[in-house]
Protein backbone atom coordinates (compact mmCIF):
# COMPACT_ATOMS: atom_id res chain seq x y z
CA UNK A 1 0.00 0.00 0.00
CA UNK A 2 1.38 3.32 -1.22
CA UNK A 3 1.52 5.80 1.48
CA UNK A 4 -1.48 7.97 -0.33
CA UNK A 5 -3.50 5.68 0.16
CA UNK A 6 -2.43 4.68 3.93
CA UNK A 7 -3.41 8.48 4.38
CA UNK A 8 -6.81 7.73 2.09
CA UNK A 9 -7.84 5.47 4.73
CA UNK A 10 -6.69 7.84 7.16
CA UNK A 11 -9.16 10.27 5.85
CA UNK A 12 -11.78 8.16 5.92
CA UNK A 13 -11.06 6.84 9.54
CA UNK A 14 -11.22 10.00 10.72
CA UNK A 15 -14.57 10.66 8.67
CA UNK A 16 -15.94 7.94 10.30
CA UNK A 17 -15.16 8.39 13.69
CA UNK A 18 -15.25 12.74 14.07
CA UNK A 19 -17.15 14.00 11.47
CA UNK A 20 -20.21 13.99 13.62
CA UNK A 21 -18.06 15.88 16.17
CA UNK A 22 -16.19 18.33 13.49
CA UNK A 23 -19.69 19.41 12.53
CA UNK A 24 -21.12 20.21 15.47
CA UNK A 25 -18.40 22.62 16.36
CA UNK A 26 -18.40 24.16 12.69
CA UNK A 27 -21.83 24.88 13.30
CA UNK A 28 -21.14 26.82 16.16
CA UNK A 29 -18.44 28.48 14.85
CA UNK A 30 -20.57 29.33 11.38
CA UNK A 31 -23.71 30.21 13.16
CA UNK A 32 -25.47 28.01 10.16
CA UNK A 33 -26.58 24.43 9.23
CA UNK A 34 -26.05 24.87 5.67
CA UNK A 35 -22.52 26.35 5.49
CA UNK A 36 -21.55 24.07 8.45
CA UNK A 37 -22.23 21.17 6.18
CA UNK A 38 -20.45 22.81 3.09
CA UNK A 39 -17.42 23.42 4.77
CA UNK A 40 -17.75 19.96 6.58
CA UNK A 41 -17.09 18.55 3.15
CA UNK A 42 -14.68 20.98 1.75
CA UNK A 43 -12.39 20.37 4.62
CA UNK A 44 -12.55 16.75 4.31
CA UNK A 45 -11.56 17.55 0.70
CA UNK A 46 -8.80 19.74 1.82
CA UNK A 47 -7.48 16.86 3.81
CA UNK A 48 -7.64 14.63 1.08
CA UNK A 49 -5.36 16.87 -0.96
CA UNK A 50 -2.85 18.10 1.95
CA UNK A 51 -2.46 15.33 3.99
CA UNK A 52 -0.13 12.84 2.10
CA UNK A 53 1.71 15.68 0.99
CA UNK A 54 2.24 17.31 4.35
CA UNK A 55 1.41 14.29 6.88
CA UNK A 56 -1.70 13.58 9.16
CA UNK A 57 -1.80 16.56 11.34
CA UNK A 58 -1.78 16.17 15.53
CA UNK A 59 -5.15 17.50 15.87
CA UNK A 60 -6.38 16.23 12.75
CA UNK A 61 -10.45 17.38 14.12
CA UNK A 62 -8.73 20.94 15.09
CA UNK A 63 -7.09 20.64 12.05
CA UNK A 64 -10.41 20.00 9.97
CA UNK A 65 -12.41 22.77 12.07
CA UNK A 66 -9.53 25.26 11.67
CA UNK A 67 -9.91 24.21 7.63
CA UNK A 68 -13.63 24.59 7.77
CA UNK A 69 -13.87 27.24 9.04
CA UNK A 70 -11.27 28.95 6.82
CA UNK A 71 -12.91 27.77 3.71
CA UNK A 72 -16.05 28.84 4.76
CA UNK A 73 -14.85 32.66 5.30
CA UNK A 74 -13.11 32.46 2.47
CA UNK A 75 -16.26 31.35 0.32
CA UNK A 76 -18.43 33.97 2.17
CA UNK A 77 -16.18 36.17 1.22
CA UNK A 78 -15.42 35.57 -2.19
CA UNK A 79 -19.64 35.47 -2.35
CA UNK A 80 -20.04 38.69 -1.18
CA UNK A 81 -16.69 40.54 -2.24
CA UNK A 82 -15.69 41.66 1.27
CA UNK A 83 -13.45 44.47 0.76
CA UNK A 84 -13.22 45.66 4.14
CA UNK A 85 -9.68 45.64 4.95
CA UNK A 86 -11.06 44.48 8.57
CA UNK A 87 -12.82 41.02 7.05
CA UNK A 88 -9.34 40.17 4.91
CA UNK A 89 -7.63 40.55 8.33
CA UNK A 90 -9.78 37.90 9.84
CA UNK A 91 -9.46 35.25 7.72
CA UNK A 92 -5.50 35.46 7.14
CA UNK A 93 -5.15 34.97 11.04
CA UNK A 94 -7.10 31.87 10.66
CA UNK A 95 -4.67 30.51 8.14
CA UNK A 96 -2.10 30.76 10.56
CA UNK A 97 -3.44 29.60 13.87
CA UNK A 98 -4.06 25.88 13.65
CA UNK A 99 -4.87 24.89 17.54
CA UNK A 100 -7.88 27.35 18.31
CA UNK A 101 -10.01 27.88 21.48
CA UNK A 102 -12.80 26.50 19.60
CA UNK A 103 -11.34 23.22 19.07
CA UNK A 104 -10.64 22.59 22.42
CA UNK A 105 -11.92 18.90 24.21
CA UNK A 106 -14.50 20.39 26.61
CA UNK A 107 -16.28 22.98 24.20
CA UNK A 108 -16.25 20.09 21.39
CA UNK A 109 -18.04 18.14 23.29
CA UNK A 110 -20.53 20.84 24.51
CA UNK A 111 -21.24 21.38 20.67
CA UNK A 112 -22.73 17.37 20.46
CA UNK A 113 -25.13 18.36 23.02
CA UNK A 114 -25.29 21.93 21.88
CA UNK A 115 -26.42 19.86 18.43
CA UNK A 116 -28.73 17.15 19.85
CA UNK A 117 -30.95 19.89 21.89
CA UNK A 118 -30.94 21.91 18.26
CA UNK A 119 -32.08 18.95 16.85
CA UNK A 120 -35.08 18.09 19.33
CA UNK A 121 -36.06 21.76 19.45
CA UNK A 122 -40.15 21.47 20.33
CA UNK A 123 -39.90 24.53 17.93
CA UNK A 124 -39.58 22.24 15.11
CA UNK A 125 -42.19 19.43 14.01
CA UNK A 126 -41.56 15.97 15.34
CA UNK A 127 -40.80 14.22 12.49
CA UNK A 128 -38.57 16.90 11.43
CA UNK A 129 -36.48 16.26 14.81
CA UNK A 130 -36.13 12.50 14.33
CA UNK A 131 -35.11 13.46 10.79
CA UNK A 132 -32.87 15.88 11.41
CA UNK A 133 -30.99 13.94 14.37
CA UNK A 134 -30.40 11.07 12.23
CA UNK A 135 -29.26 13.59 9.32
CA UNK A 136 -27.18 15.84 11.72
CA UNK A 137 -26.20 13.49 15.12
CA UNK A 138 -25.71 10.12 13.03
CA UNK A 139 -25.09 11.24 9.28
CA UNK A 140 -27.09 9.37 7.80
CA UNK A 141 -27.84 10.08 4.47
CA UNK A 142 -31.48 11.65 3.17
CA UNK A 143 -31.80 8.01 1.64
CA UNK A 144 -31.02 6.44 4.03
CA UNK A 145 -33.57 7.84 6.62
CA UNK A 146 -35.93 7.75 4.08
CA UNK A 147 -35.69 3.99 3.61
CA UNK A 148 -35.60 3.58 7.62
CA UNK A 149 -38.95 5.23 7.38
CA UNK A 150 -40.73 3.76 4.35
CA UNK A 151 -40.71 7.25 2.56
CA UNK A 152 -39.75 9.28 0.20
CA UNK A 153 -35.82 10.83 -0.14
CA UNK A 154 -37.35 14.19 -1.42
CA UNK A 155 -40.22 13.98 1.92
CA UNK A 156 -37.68 13.40 3.96
CA UNK A 157 -35.15 16.17 2.25
CA UNK A 158 -38.23 18.87 2.25
CA UNK A 159 -38.34 17.90 6.06
CA UNK A 160 -34.97 18.62 6.69
CA UNK A 161 -34.67 21.47 4.83
CA UNK A 162 -37.31 23.33 6.21
CA UNK A 163 -36.50 22.67 9.79
CA UNK A 164 -32.95 24.31 8.96
CA UNK A 165 -34.95 27.12 7.28
CA UNK A 166 -36.89 27.63 10.64
CA UNK A 167 -33.63 27.19 13.14
CA UNK A 168 -32.03 30.00 10.86
CA UNK A 169 -34.86 32.26 10.25
CA UNK A 170 -36.65 31.87 13.67
CA UNK A 171 -33.28 31.96 15.24
CA UNK A 172 -33.48 29.03 17.42
CA UNK A 173 -30.03 28.93 19.51
CA UNK A 174 -27.32 26.33 19.44
CA UNK A 175 -27.31 25.98 23.38
CA UNK A 176 -27.84 23.33 25.93
CA UNK A 177 -30.61 24.56 27.88
CA UNK A 178 -30.58 26.33 31.02
CA UNK A 179 -30.85 24.19 34.08
CA UNK A 180 -34.28 25.42 34.54
CA UNK A 181 -35.76 24.18 31.09
CA UNK A 182 -33.53 21.15 30.79
CA UNK A 183 -36.02 18.46 32.53
CA UNK A 184 -38.98 19.63 29.83
CA UNK A 185 -36.05 19.71 26.88
CA UNK A 186 -34.40 16.32 27.86
CA UNK A 187 -37.57 14.93 27.59
CA UNK A 188 -38.24 16.14 23.86
CA UNK A 189 -34.71 14.71 23.33
CA UNK A 190 -35.65 11.02 24.90
CA UNK A 191 -38.49 11.11 23.06
CA UNK A 192 -37.15 11.34 19.79
CA UNK A 193 -34.61 8.94 20.69
CA UNK A 194 -36.84 6.38 21.46
CA UNK A 195 -39.11 7.05 18.63
CA UNK A 196 -35.79 6.32 16.67
CA UNK A 197 -35.37 3.20 17.90
CA UNK A 198 -39.02 1.79 18.14
CA UNK A 199 -39.43 2.01 14.50
CA UNK A 200 -36.13 -0.09 13.98
CA UNK A 201 -37.20 -2.19 16.54
CA UNK A 202 -40.78 -2.74 15.13
CA UNK A 203 -38.81 -2.81 11.21
CA UNK A 204 -36.11 -5.51 12.85
CA UNK A 205 -38.97 -8.17 12.58
CA UNK A 206 -40.37 -7.24 9.61
CA UNK A 207 -40.24 -8.32 5.83
CA UNK A 208 -37.30 -5.85 4.85
CA UNK A 209 -33.77 -6.40 6.27
CA UNK A 210 -32.30 -3.48 3.79
CA UNK A 211 -33.86 -1.16 6.08
CA UNK A 212 -31.22 0.87 8.52
CA UNK A 213 -30.61 -0.06 11.53
CA UNK A 214 -32.42 2.57 13.41
CA UNK A 215 -32.16 0.93 16.63
CA UNK A 216 -28.32 1.10 16.92
CA UNK A 217 -28.46 4.58 15.87
CA UNK A 218 -30.41 5.09 18.32
CA UNK A 219 -28.55 3.56 21.08
CA UNK A 220 -25.58 5.51 19.53
CA UNK A 221 -27.09 8.45 20.34
CA UNK A 222 -28.68 7.35 23.66
CA UNK A 223 -24.94 6.54 24.76
CA UNK A 224 -23.83 9.93 23.33
CA UNK A 225 -26.25 11.40 25.75
CA UNK A 226 -25.43 9.36 28.33
CA UNK A 227 -21.39 10.11 28.45
CA UNK A 228 -22.60 14.17 27.61
CA UNK A 229 -24.88 14.53 30.24
CA UNK A 230 -25.63 11.65 32.84
CA UNK A 231 -29.10 12.17 33.90
CA UNK A 232 -30.93 9.57 35.60
CA UNK A 233 -33.84 9.30 32.55
CA UNK A 234 -30.86 9.20 30.48
CA UNK A 235 -29.17 6.78 31.26
CA UNK A 236 -32.51 4.52 32.11
CA UNK A 237 -33.71 5.14 28.47
CA UNK A 238 -30.37 3.43 27.26
CA UNK A 239 -30.85 0.64 29.69
CA UNK A 240 -34.29 0.26 28.23
CA UNK A 241 -32.96 0.28 24.23
CA UNK A 242 -29.96 -2.52 25.61
CA UNK A 243 -32.79 -4.72 27.30
CA UNK A 244 -34.91 -4.53 24.55
CA UNK A 245 -32.03 -4.83 21.71
CA UNK A 246 -30.36 -8.06 23.73
CA UNK A 247 -33.53 -9.76 22.80
CA UNK A 248 -33.07 -8.82 18.55
CA UNK A 249 -32.04 -12.08 17.84
CA UNK A 250 -34.30 -14.20 19.72
CA UNK A 251 -37.36 -12.29 19.18
CA UNK A 252 -37.99 -13.63 15.77
CA UNK A 253 -37.96 -16.47 13.44
CA UNK A 254 -35.16 -16.97 10.30
CA UNK A 255 -38.31 -16.52 7.99
CA UNK A 256 -39.23 -13.17 10.39
CA UNK A 257 -42.17 -14.73 11.91
CA UNK A 258 -42.17 -13.13 16.24
CA UNK A 259 -41.93 -15.19 18.89
CA UNK A 260 -43.43 -14.47 22.32
CA UNK A 261 -41.36 -13.57 25.26
CA UNK A 262 -42.40 -16.65 26.63
CA UNK A 263 -41.28 -18.76 23.76
CA UNK A 264 -38.09 -16.78 22.98
CA UNK A 265 -34.85 -19.05 23.37
CA UNK A 266 -33.05 -17.60 26.07
CA UNK A 267 -30.11 -18.76 24.86
CA UNK A 268 -30.07 -16.37 22.05
CA UNK A 269 -30.35 -13.40 23.99
CA UNK A 270 -26.97 -11.08 24.02
CA UNK A 271 -25.64 -11.55 28.02
CA UNK A 272 -23.16 -8.34 27.31
CA UNK A 273 -26.03 -6.26 26.26
CA UNK A 274 -28.01 -6.99 29.48
CA UNK A 275 -24.81 -6.78 31.53
CA UNK A 276 -24.69 -3.17 30.56
CA UNK A 277 -28.30 -2.91 30.88
CA UNK A 278 -29.05 -3.40 34.36
CA UNK A 279 -25.51 -2.21 35.50
CA UNK A 280 -27.64 1.10 34.01
CA UNK A 281 -30.61 0.30 35.24
CA UNK A 282 -29.29 0.29 38.88
CA UNK A 283 -27.36 3.81 38.53
CA UNK A 284 -30.74 4.98 36.78
CA UNK A 285 -33.10 3.80 39.99
CA UNK A 286 -30.86 5.52 42.50
CA UNK A 287 -32.01 8.67 42.01
CA UNK A 288 -35.74 8.71 42.42
CA UNK A 289 -37.24 7.09 39.31
CA UNK A 290 -38.66 8.18 36.01
CA UNK A 291 -40.42 6.30 33.62
CA UNK A 292 -37.77 4.96 31.09
CA UNK A 293 -35.78 3.89 34.42
CA UNK A 294 -38.48 1.50 35.56
CA UNK A 295 -39.60 0.53 32.28
CA UNK A 296 -35.99 -0.45 32.25
CA UNK A 297 -36.41 -1.84 35.28
CA UNK A 298 -39.21 -4.32 34.46
CA UNK A 299 -37.47 -5.17 31.28
CA UNK A 300 -33.98 -6.07 33.51
CA UNK A 301 -36.45 -8.62 35.41
CA UNK A 302 -37.61 -10.15 32.73
CA UNK A 303 -33.96 -10.25 31.20
CA UNK A 304 -32.50 -12.02 34.24
CA UNK A 305 -34.98 -14.52 34.47
CA UNK A 306 -33.57 -17.89 33.31
CA UNK A 307 -36.85 -19.11 32.18
CA UNK A 308 -40.10 -17.83 31.28
CA UNK A 309 -41.75 -19.68 34.18
CA UNK A 310 -39.31 -17.84 36.20
CA UNK A 311 -40.27 -14.58 35.96
CA UNK A 312 -41.13 -12.60 39.13
CA UNK A 313 -44.70 -10.90 37.88
CA UNK A 314 -44.89 -10.01 41.82
CA UNK A 315 -41.53 -7.78 41.12
CA UNK A 316 -43.08 -6.68 37.58
CA UNK A 317 -46.93 -5.94 38.87
CA UNK A 318 -45.02 -3.78 41.37
CA UNK A 319 -42.87 -1.82 39.15
CA UNK A 320 -45.93 -1.06 36.93
CA UNK A 321 -47.79 -0.06 40.31
CA UNK A 322 -45.01 2.57 40.19
CA UNK A 323 -44.83 3.64 36.65
CA UNK A 324 -49.19 3.70 36.51
CA UNK A 325 -48.70 6.30 39.10
CA UNK A 326 -46.40 8.16 36.86
CA UNK A 327 -48.24 8.09 33.93
CA UNK A 328 -51.70 7.16 34.18
CA UNK A 329 -51.87 6.32 30.19
CA UNK A 330 -53.99 3.32 28.61
CA UNK A 331 -51.34 1.50 27.55
CA UNK A 332 -49.40 1.69 30.96
CA UNK A 333 -52.37 0.00 32.52
CA UNK A 334 -52.72 -2.65 29.59
CA UNK A 335 -49.33 -3.86 30.39
CA UNK A 336 -49.89 -3.88 33.92
CA UNK A 337 -53.23 -6.14 33.38
CA UNK A 338 -51.00 -8.59 31.20
CA UNK A 339 -48.48 -8.62 34.21
CA UNK A 340 -51.63 -9.24 36.61
CA UNK A 341 -52.77 -12.04 34.30
CA UNK A 342 -49.38 -14.00 34.87
CA UNK A 343 -49.21 -13.37 38.27
CA UNK A 344 -52.90 -14.27 39.21
CA UNK A 345 -54.05 -16.10 36.21
CA UNK A 346 -56.05 -14.81 33.03
CA UNK A 347 -59.42 -14.08 34.83
CA UNK A 348 -57.96 -11.00 36.54
CA UNK A 349 -56.27 -9.88 33.88
CA UNK A 350 -58.92 -9.81 31.52
CA UNK A 351 -61.45 -7.94 34.05
CA UNK A 352 -58.83 -4.91 33.99
CA UNK A 353 -58.39 -4.96 29.68
CA UNK A 354 -62.33 -5.27 29.71
CA UNK A 355 -62.55 -2.38 31.85
CA UNK A 356 -59.95 -0.65 29.62
CA UNK A 357 -61.65 -1.32 26.32
CA UNK A 358 -65.14 -0.73 27.51
CA UNK A 359 -63.88 2.82 28.88
CA UNK A 360 -63.34 3.54 25.52
CA UNK A 361 -59.81 3.69 25.63
CA UNK A 362 -57.28 1.71 22.97
CA UNK A 363 -60.19 0.29 21.06
CA UNK A 364 -57.88 1.14 17.66
CA UNK A 365 -54.69 -0.27 19.63
CA UNK A 366 -53.83 -3.60 18.41
CA UNK A 367 -52.38 -5.24 21.13
CA UNK A 368 -55.14 -4.42 23.69
CA UNK A 369 -57.46 -6.88 21.50
CA UNK A 370 -54.54 -9.34 20.69
CA UNK A 371 -54.04 -9.25 24.59
CA UNK A 372 -57.86 -9.79 25.22
CA UNK A 373 -57.92 -12.41 22.47
CA UNK A 374 -55.10 -14.20 24.56
CA UNK A 375 -56.18 -14.24 27.69
CA UNK A 376 -59.83 -15.04 26.29
CA UNK A 377 -58.46 -18.07 25.18
CA UNK A 378 -56.66 -19.28 27.86
CA UNK A 379 -60.01 -19.00 29.76
CA UNK A 380 -61.64 -21.40 27.11
CA UNK A 381 -63.87 -18.68 25.57
CA UNK A 382 -63.50 -19.58 22.48
CA UNK A 383 -65.78 -17.85 20.10
CA UNK A 384 -64.86 -14.54 22.13
CA UNK A 385 -61.33 -15.06 21.52
CA UNK A 386 -61.96 -15.20 17.66
CA UNK A 387 -63.42 -11.90 18.08
CA UNK A 388 -60.50 -10.30 19.56
CA UNK A 389 -58.23 -12.31 17.38
CA UNK A 390 -60.13 -10.59 14.17
CA UNK A 391 -60.26 -7.09 15.46
CA UNK A 392 -56.33 -7.56 16.49
CA UNK A 393 -55.73 -8.45 13.15
CA UNK A 394 -58.04 -5.81 10.98
CA UNK A 395 -55.73 -3.42 13.21
CA UNK A 396 -52.21 -4.85 12.45
CA UNK A 397 -50.12 -3.42 10.02
CA UNK A 398 -46.82 -5.53 9.58
CA UNK A 399 -45.86 -8.73 7.83
CA UNK A 400 -45.19 -10.62 11.14
CA UNK A 401 -47.66 -9.60 12.97
CA UNK A 402 -50.37 -10.36 10.85
CA UNK A 403 -48.85 -14.09 10.42
CA UNK A 404 -48.83 -14.31 14.09
CA UNK A 405 -52.73 -13.35 14.47
CA UNK A 406 -53.61 -15.68 11.14
CA UNK A 407 -51.52 -18.46 13.03
CA UNK A 408 -53.62 -18.11 16.05
CA UNK A 409 -56.57 -17.73 14.23
CA UNK A 410 -56.10 -21.02 12.42
CA UNK A 411 -55.27 -22.85 16.25
CA UNK A 412 -58.62 -21.68 17.45
CA UNK A 413 -60.38 -23.65 14.27
CA UNK A 414 -57.95 -26.86 14.72
CA UNK A 415 -58.95 -27.06 18.73
CA UNK B 1 -34.30 39.94 17.13
CA UNK B 2 -37.84 41.05 17.27
CA UNK B 3 -40.48 38.71 18.00
CA UNK B 4 -44.42 39.18 17.73
CA UNK B 5 -45.99 37.13 20.00
CA UNK B 6 -49.74 37.26 18.99
CA UNK B 7 -52.11 36.65 21.63
CA UNK B 8 -55.34 34.20 20.36
CA UNK B 9 -58.16 33.71 22.86
CA UNK B 10 -61.58 32.21 22.11
CA UNK B 11 -64.35 34.84 22.24
CA UNK B 12 -65.98 34.01 25.67
CA UNK B 13 -62.06 33.77 27.18
CA UNK B 14 -61.75 37.76 26.23
CA UNK B 15 -61.96 38.58 29.90
CA UNK B 16 -61.08 35.85 31.23
CA UNK B 17 -57.50 37.47 32.24
CA UNK B 18 -57.93 40.86 34.30
CA UNK B 19 -56.58 43.73 32.42
CA UNK B 20 -54.38 45.10 35.62
CA UNK B 21 -52.42 41.10 35.16
CA UNK B 22 -51.72 42.51 31.41
CA UNK B 23 -50.82 45.54 32.76
CA UNK B 24 -48.20 44.55 35.03
CA UNK B 25 -47.06 41.88 32.22
CA UNK B 26 -46.18 44.79 29.98
CA UNK B 27 -44.28 46.97 32.94
CA UNK B 28 -42.54 44.20 33.60
CA UNK B 29 -41.41 43.37 29.72
CA UNK B 30 -40.79 46.96 29.50
CA UNK B 31 -38.72 47.63 32.82
CA UNK B 32 -36.48 45.03 31.31
CA UNK B 33 -36.40 46.59 28.25
CA UNK B 34 -37.62 44.09 25.83
CA UNK B 35 -40.89 45.20 24.85
CA UNK B 36 -41.60 47.27 21.82
CA UNK B 37 -44.96 47.31 21.81
CA UNK B 38 -48.28 46.09 22.86
CA UNK B 39 -51.85 46.11 22.86
CA UNK B 40 -55.11 44.63 23.35
CA UNK B 41 -57.55 44.37 20.94
CA UNK B 42 -61.34 44.75 20.70
CA UNK B 43 -63.11 41.71 19.43
CA UNK B 44 -63.66 40.98 16.09
CA UNK B 45 -66.80 42.03 15.50
CA UNK B 46 -65.32 45.35 15.24
CA UNK B 47 -63.00 44.32 13.00
CA UNK B 48 -63.20 45.65 9.05
CA UNK B 49 -61.26 44.02 6.22
CA UNK B 50 -59.83 46.20 3.01
CA UNK B 51 -58.61 45.00 0.12
CA UNK B 52 -57.78 46.85 -3.16
CA UNK B 53 -58.99 44.80 -6.31
CA UNK B 54 -58.56 45.54 -9.57
CA UNK B 55 -57.57 49.51 -8.52
CA UNK B 56 -60.52 49.19 -6.18
CA UNK B 57 -61.18 49.45 -3.20
CA UNK B 58 -63.22 46.84 -1.46
CA UNK B 59 -64.39 46.98 2.30
CA UNK B 60 -65.86 44.32 4.20
CA UNK B 61 -67.68 43.78 7.75
CA UNK B 62 -65.42 41.44 9.81
CA UNK B 63 -62.56 40.40 10.26
CA UNK B 64 -60.55 38.22 7.33
CA UNK B 65 -61.15 34.98 8.63
CA UNK B 66 -63.22 33.57 11.10
CA UNK B 67 -61.58 31.43 13.73
CA UNK B 68 -62.52 29.99 16.63
CA UNK B 69 -60.16 31.65 18.62
CA UNK B 70 -59.35 35.33 17.51
CA UNK B 71 -56.70 37.89 17.71
CA UNK B 72 -57.02 39.58 20.96
CA UNK B 73 -53.54 41.63 21.22
CA UNK B 74 -50.06 41.30 20.50
CA UNK B 75 -46.63 42.26 22.45
CA UNK B 76 -43.42 43.41 19.83
CA UNK B 77 -40.24 42.11 22.05
CA UNK B 78 -36.98 42.26 21.11
CA UNK B 79 -34.92 38.75 22.38
CA UNK B 80 -31.76 37.08 22.01
CA UNK B 81 -33.29 34.04 20.40
CA UNK B 82 -36.45 32.38 20.15
CA UNK B 83 -35.88 30.63 23.63
CA UNK B 84 -35.78 33.84 25.09
CA UNK B 85 -38.91 34.84 22.98
CA UNK B 86 -40.85 31.56 24.59
CA UNK B 87 -39.88 32.61 27.85
CA UNK B 88 -41.25 36.11 27.44
CA UNK B 89 -44.48 34.37 25.15
CA UNK B 90 -44.76 31.96 28.83
CA UNK B 91 -45.46 34.64 31.00
CA UNK B 92 -48.04 36.63 28.83
CA UNK B 93 -50.77 35.72 30.77
CA UNK B 94 -53.50 35.02 28.47
CA UNK B 95 -51.36 31.62 27.89
CA UNK B 96 -53.49 29.94 30.68
CA UNK B 97 -56.52 30.59 28.83
CA UNK B 98 -55.83 30.74 24.86
CA UNK B 99 -52.35 30.46 22.61
CA UNK B 100 -49.91 32.77 22.03
CA UNK B 101 -48.07 32.41 18.29
CA UNK B 102 -44.49 33.49 18.57
CA UNK B 103 -43.51 34.66 14.88
CA UNK B 104 -39.68 36.22 13.99
CA UNK B 105 -39.98 39.01 12.45
CA UNK B 106 -38.60 39.54 9.07
CA UNK B 107 -36.19 42.21 8.10
CA UNK B 108 -37.18 44.16 4.72
CA UNK B 109 -34.59 44.04 2.32
CA UNK B 110 -33.27 47.22 1.76
CA UNK B 111 -30.25 46.86 0.16
CA UNK B 112 -30.57 48.32 -3.39
CA UNK B 113 -27.99 45.92 -4.94
CA UNK B 114 -29.64 42.71 -3.53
Amino acid sequence: MTTTDQVRETVNAVYESDSRRVLATLIRVLGDFDVAEEALHDAFMAALEQWPRDGVPANPRGWLVTAGRFKAIDKLRRRKRFSSLEEAGDAADVAVVDTAAWADEESVEDDRLRLIFTCCHPALAAEAQVALTLRQVCGLTTEEIAQAFLTRAPTVAQRIVRAKAKIRDARIPYEVPARTDLPGRLDGVLRVIYLTFNEGYAASSGASVTRHDLSAEAIRVGRLLVELLPEPEAIGLLALMLLHDSRRTARATASGDLILLEDQDRSLWNREQIAEGVGLVRRALSSPAGPYAIQAAIAAVHAEAPASAATDWNEIVGLYDVLSRLDASPVIALNRAVAVAMRDGPAAGLSIIDAILDGGDLTEYRPAHAARAELRRLLGRTADARVSYERALALARQGPERRYLERRLAELSAN
Amino acid sequence: MKYLCLVYLEERKLHAVQDSECMACGAGLRESGMLLAAEALQPVDTATTVRIRNGKLAVTDGPFAETKEQLAGFYLVDARDLNDAIQVAAKIPPAREGSIEVRPVRELNTDLYG
